[in-house]
């Protein structure tokens, strides 16, 4: 199998170093300088150019608990390069692909910005480029780093996280994994790294730390996660679906309901017809 | 520093951050250490995977408390309480490390009859002398006045250390002749002066119960710790306590440290793999700006400066205030060698090596002190190098009105900072300021070469990776130029008094010819010089033979160092150790290059036994090997490395021949851990809990409400809240986050979206108090000024319940902020006032009290409103002002 993303929310510190190095890497504007009042999250969300997001979950306890059971969770969410992944099969162009390291690449060069990837996409990963994401003052610009960007400055692609195709063709690390101080991202060949956490969720349950996969041997339509986590608590606390549906499973029902419905129609409209006439 | 110098005789964290991972249990308190060191915190993490207990004791619940086992909270400014609290649990219930502590400490010797405790005194200790505070005694202000600083601060009086000695005898000297005074011990720890037991009777009134009543930390939190502590300390095991500015920042901070230093050695945890005390230092080189230091009173490698005020005229009469037993024996190896580097030639035994140079000083010249004086108009000039007072400062409005009084002023940075835009602040009439500024430009890391110094106290260079942008020079070139052209000026000088400018050396070629061109020095030829040469007259000291280690320096001249703590780090001519890359699995002694004599763990002898052998099987480290007769282990000895254990102690040898085999600490004058400093510090033998200047609660240990000794400017522009007004009833902390440590990271766009506006974090409780909501604007305000700022509520703020029903309220607020850049807020400095500790002058940044209220503050231009009357009395929010429950003003209708 490919290459992928272990990302275990028990190491995390919330340091975001994996945000900026995400960013400064591929060369992504920021998204504004707006206090949102949601914890220490200011970036709130994976966007068309926050392809790292660290969540902050606050779980205070009540006044009149000890303060030890307050709690407050840190995950660094990306795309999850799904087996099957929505929105490659929503693409009409194949600018999505599936890269030689197994994982979905957006090409920006075919991309022709229709943007059916983005509600294709189960948890809400792949957002548009617009231009006017790049008004945004920027870092430091690398001397003779391209990576494509002429066209995704110039808006108009759809844009996520990249799993670093550019530096794992150099065999390197991917920035956010590079950057990560306490190894709560971890990169590597998937299977390796199924194994790891497995060992991993029975080493946290021997002390008495509930966790679990997040992405790995579910019965879901979207198949093995190449990015999956290890988790805490319920999915839905960090914002992540619970039983994640891929799109087009759906459409068999939708075609059945509007086949349904078009006959519908018709027998009404022949009904209706033959009344008049 | 002082608190761990006193305690062990260095300053520096007595360890190094990679041996956190053999720590069984560790302590954070008085540090964020998740957000402000995360990469130093993933040896945390990893300690705590390998099964350590992570215990975190703050004001507010941080990442870091949300990755520890256990969470403690405390009101600000209360640590020497709580510490206190576990010192007397240790004691009481037997469970300190008595082998350890009798050994390697000073727990057996008797404290002189005359001395007095704080529990005799009720808060004082016997020596004080009330009303004798002024900035330094003996000082004569009329003659020294024109030597700059600030001499007007004050404190209510000072001590007179003479009873805080210990009772001395006479004993027979190591070669027979006559005898020499040691202290008086009693190794069965039975008398009631000796030093364990003095200790005991002090702290025996802070108790788990005192510690919630006046930290508002749980009772059985206390004891659920102390047991930890124990049950983790000892020959099998040990406990690493970590602290950074959230202990130093107070006006008894440096008592903080010395709490910690006692409990640590208390449990013997000094010196042992795993153990000892982690000062994390806050930005890359803040440890190389102490070692090389841009403190006042120090010389490179903490030799005093020069004072008038203590009779240091000639050579001799410093060398005999400098010179002390134990290591500090050696002194005049290295400031005669400190001489030579700097004057190199002219610098002859005739003439004391030009020690008549060196400026002495005469009074407080530290920020804080500088700061005052520059607003009352007593500074004409001023270099302002990778500092942000107008921001970071304390008080920063007074800063910044003190910036307006200068003649010229040239900032030295690579962003605009706000002292370099103070002219155009809000409320600023620039057509009125005649300070003449001057902005150079300078490198970013990347740019230039060099080395930077961390928290392991160790050394790594770095190269340049790409040319400084537009006009920008390094930092060096810039100093480096301005020392050539000013010695030009006096080049044709002959004059005595400018002697010293003209035979200042300042030769450093740069080895690369473009460089060399472009008139930039060389880093390598300066790292060469502070690592020390073996002088050859007439030859530029780069062409002479290094020396190998400070051992070889010698005092008659024959030998010029920089500074001697880091000699060893170029030990020949082609060897840059700081330059080393290799790594293991431990202590790399391969990599980079730590002083002193690139050892890795301080104290590292106190690790074997009295006899030299392991403490366990699971702690070793240091050893002495029979067969080898030698010192072994993964580190370098810190100890003469054939020195035997069994050496028996040589009263009135030189320096630490007269230490015995078994005395680990050998920088101190006899070789042991002091839970008794007898005399070193000005506010006390031993920590007592006093107050903040600024508390919402009265001192419940002592009638003695603050520090005694501590040190304030009570004015118009630096008024205080007092104890217990009615006006400021909620504790303000700050503190840096991870993504916005100041001016570096405001103007990165990726780091200043993450945190891109100041916010003030309050509990739930006092957001409905106070009609707050998540998201509100909120004003906080002092006596000193007032700042607004986006509300954050969360549950990870809880008020704290003290003693007697008492509810206190806490809040916090980043340090971060300014006006420049693209994150954008006030600067907390703005209300904070100025206050100092007694022995290293630093700032009470970490617990002021405050009031709070919903909505922006006024608009306001500096110097029209008067902060000092309290802000409910004031009118110059221009409407009618509509009082509020607290007496504060209520925000306009919006």
């Amino acid at each position: 199998m490919g290459n992928g993303f272990f990302t275990d929310t028990t190491l995390c510190i919330g340091c975001k170093a994996c945000e900026v190095a995400c960013k400064q890497w591929n060369q992504l504007p920021a998204d504004g300088y707006e206090f949102t009042g949601n914890s220490y999250d200011n970036t709130v969300a994976l966007g068309a150019t926050t392809w790292r997001h660290v969540a902050f979950v606050e779980q205070a306890a009540p006044l009149d608990a000890p303060p030890t059971d307050t709690k407050w969770l840190m995950m660094s969410d990306v795309c999850k390069h799904c087996t099957n992944a929505g929105c490659m099969e929503a693409c009409p162009t194949g600018a999505i692909i599936r890269n030689e390291f197994d994982d979905v690449f957006i090409q920006p060069d075919v991309c022709n910005g229709c943007g059916y990837c983005v509600p294709s996409c189960p948890f809400g990963v792949v957002d548009l480029i617009t231009p006017n994401d790049y008004d945004a003052p920027r870092g430091f610009v690398l001397d003779g780093r391209t990576n494509d960007d002429a066209t995704q400055k110039s808006g108009g692609v759809a844009g996520k996280c990249t799993l670093c195709y550019d530096r794992q063709k150099l065999a390197l690390v991917p920035a956010c994994a590079k950057a990560c101080p306490t190894d709560s991202i971890q990169f590597g060949d998937v299977d390796e790294l199924h194994e790891r956490a497995k060992k991993r969720v029975e080493a946290l349950q021997a002390r008495g730390v509930g966790s679990y996969l997040y992405g790995v041997d579910e019965e879901n339509t979207i198949g093995d996660l190449n990015a999956f986590f290890l988790l805490t608590e319920r999915p839905e606390a960090y914002n992540l679906p619970a039983r994640p549906v891929l799109p087009s499973t759906r459409q068999p029902a939708g075609y059945g309901a509007a086949a349904i419905t078009a006959a519908a129609l018709t027998l009404a409209g022949f009904a209706i017809f033959r009344t008049r006439a | 520093m002082p608190g761990l110098g006193t305690s062990f005789g260095r300053g520096g964290a007595t360890t190094f951050v990679q041996d956190l991972v053999n720590s069984d249990c560790i302590l954070i308190e008085g540090s964020n250490f998740a957000e402000c060191h995360p990469v130093a915190f993933r040896f945390v993490m990893e300690a705590k995977e390998r099964g350590a207990t992570i215990i975190h004791v703050d004001p507010r619940y941080t990442r870091t408390s949300a990755v520890a086992d256990l969470y403690a909270p405390i009101r600000s400014g209360t640590d020497i309480v709580f510490l206190g609290a576990l010192i007397n649990w240790m004691l009481t219930n037997e469970r300190y490390f008595k082998e350890y502590v009798l050994a390697f400490t000073n727990a057996s010797y008797l404290v002189g009859e005359d001395f007095q405790d704080t529990e005799d005194l009720d808060g004082l200790f016997s020596g004080w002398n009330e009303g004798r505070g002024a900035a330094e005694p003996g000082h004569d202000r009329g003659t020294m006045g024109f030597m700059g600083g600030d001499q007007s601060t004050k404190a209510p009086g000072n001590y007179d250390h003479s009873s805080w000695k210990f009772e001395m005898e006479d004993v027979p000297r190591y070669d027979g002749v006559g005898t020499v005074k040691i202290p008086k011990r009693d190794e069965t720890l039975q008398h009631p002066r000796c030093v364990i037991n003095v200790l005991r009777r002090h702290f025996a009134r802070y108790t788990p119960q005192m510690v919630e009543d006046v930290c508002g930390t749980p009772a059985d939190m206390v004891e659920k710790i102390a047991g930890l502590l124990a049950d983790n300390s000892g020959r099998e095991r040990t406990t690493a306590f970590a602290y950074a500015v959230g202990w130093t920042q107070h006006t008894v901070g440096v008592q903080y440290i010395r709490t910690a230093a006692i409990l640590q050695t208390l449990l013997g945890n000094m010196g042992r793999p795993g153990g000892g005390i982690m000062a994390l230092r806050g930005h890359a080189n803040i440890q190389g700006a102490t070692d090389i230091p841009t403190l006042y009173d120090l010389l490179p490698g903490y030799l005093p400066m020069p004072s008038a005020l203590r009779d240091e005229q000639t050579l001799s009469e410093y060398l005999s205030s400098a010179t002390k037993p134990g290591w500090w024996s050696n002194a005049p190896k290295y400031i005669v060698s400190l001489l030579k580097a700097y004057y190199g030639d002219a610098a002859t035994p005739e003439n004391n090596f030009c020690y008549d140079y060196l400026p002495q000083i005469a009074g407080d010249y530290s920020a804080l002190s500088t700061q005052i004086a520059m607003k009352d108009g007593n500074v004409k000039g001023y270099f302002c190098i990778g500092m942000n007072p107008a921001a970071s400062g304390m008080n920063s409005e007074l800063a910044r009105a003190g910036l307006e009084q200068l003649e010229w002023m040239v900032v030295v940075d690579y962003y605009e900072t706000e002292t370099a835009s103070f002219w155009k602040r809000e409320g600023a009439d620039s057509s009125k300021i005649g300070t003449e500024l001057f902005y150079l430009p300078t490198a970013t890391v990347l740019e230039k070469e060099g080395t930077m110094v961390n928290t392991n106290r160790l050394l790594q260079w770095h190269d340049k990776a790409v040319h400084p942008a537009n006009d920008a020079r390094s930092d060096l070139w810039i100093i480096h130029e301005l020392g050539l052209r000013i010695k030009q000026l006096y080049a044709e000088s002959a004059d005595p008094k400018d002697r010293p400018i003209r035979d200042l050396t300042w030769d450093y070629p740069h080895e690369d010819e473009h460089e060399r061109r472009a008139g930039e020095p060389s880093a390598r030829k300066v790292l060469q010089e502070i690592n020390g040469y073996r002088v050859e007259p007439g030859k530029p000291g780069y062409d002479c033979e290094q020396v190998t280690m400070f051992t070889d320096l010698a005092d008659d001249g024959s030998t010029a160092c920089g500074a001697w703590i880091y000699s060893g780090v170029y030990p020949d001519k082609y060897t840059n150790r700081a330059r080393n890359r290799k790594k293991d699995d431990w202590t790399s002694l391969e990599w980079g290059f730590a002083w002193p004599a690139n050892r890795r763990m301080l104290y590292n002898r106190a690790s074997a036994d009295p006899d030299g052998k392991p403490w366990s099987e699971r702690k070793k480290y240091m050893y002495w090997d029979e067969a080898a007769q030698r010192w072994a282990g993964p580190d370098v000895v810190d100890f003469p490395a054939t020195k035997s254990p069994h050496e028996r102690a040589k009263p009135g040898a030189h320096g630490i021949d007269a230490h015995a085999g078994s005395d680990p600490f050998l920088m101190q004058g006899d070789g042991r851990a002091h839970l008794f400093v007898d005399g070193a510090l000005k506010d006390g033998p031993m920590p007592a809990h006093y107050e903040p200047l600024e508390s919402v609660v009265r001192n419940a240990v002592y009638t003695q409400q603050n520090n005694p000794t501590l040190r304030q400017w009570d004015r118009d522009d630096n008024k205080y809240n007092g104890t217990d007004n009615p006006d400021f009833p909620y504790v303000l902390t700050t503190y840096r986050l991870t993504e916005a440590s100041g001016i570096m990271t405001r103007y990165v766009p990726w780091l200043a979206e993450l945190q891109p506006e100041l916010f003030v974090e309050i509990d739930p409780e006092l957001a409905v108090l106070k009609s707050i909501k998540n998201g509100d604007w909120a004003t906080i305000w002092t006596r000193v000024g007032e700042i607004e700022a986006r509300a954050l509520v969360s549950g990870r703020m809880r008020p704290l319940r003290l003693g007697k029903g008492r509810k206190v309220h806490q809040i916090g607020i980043p340090y971060n902020f300014g006006t420049m850049g693209f994150s954008r807020g006030d600067s907390v400095g703005q209300i904070i006032p100025l206050a100092m500790d007694p022995n290293v002058s630093i700032h009470e940044a970490k617990t002021i009290t405050c009031n709070i209220r919903l909505g922006r503050r006024s608009s306001y231009t500096p110097g029209t409103v008067d902060f000092a009357v309290p802000a409910h009395q004031r009118t110059t929010y221009g409407e009618s002002i509509v009082h509020g429950a607290d007496g504060g003003p209520r925000p306009p209708e919006v």
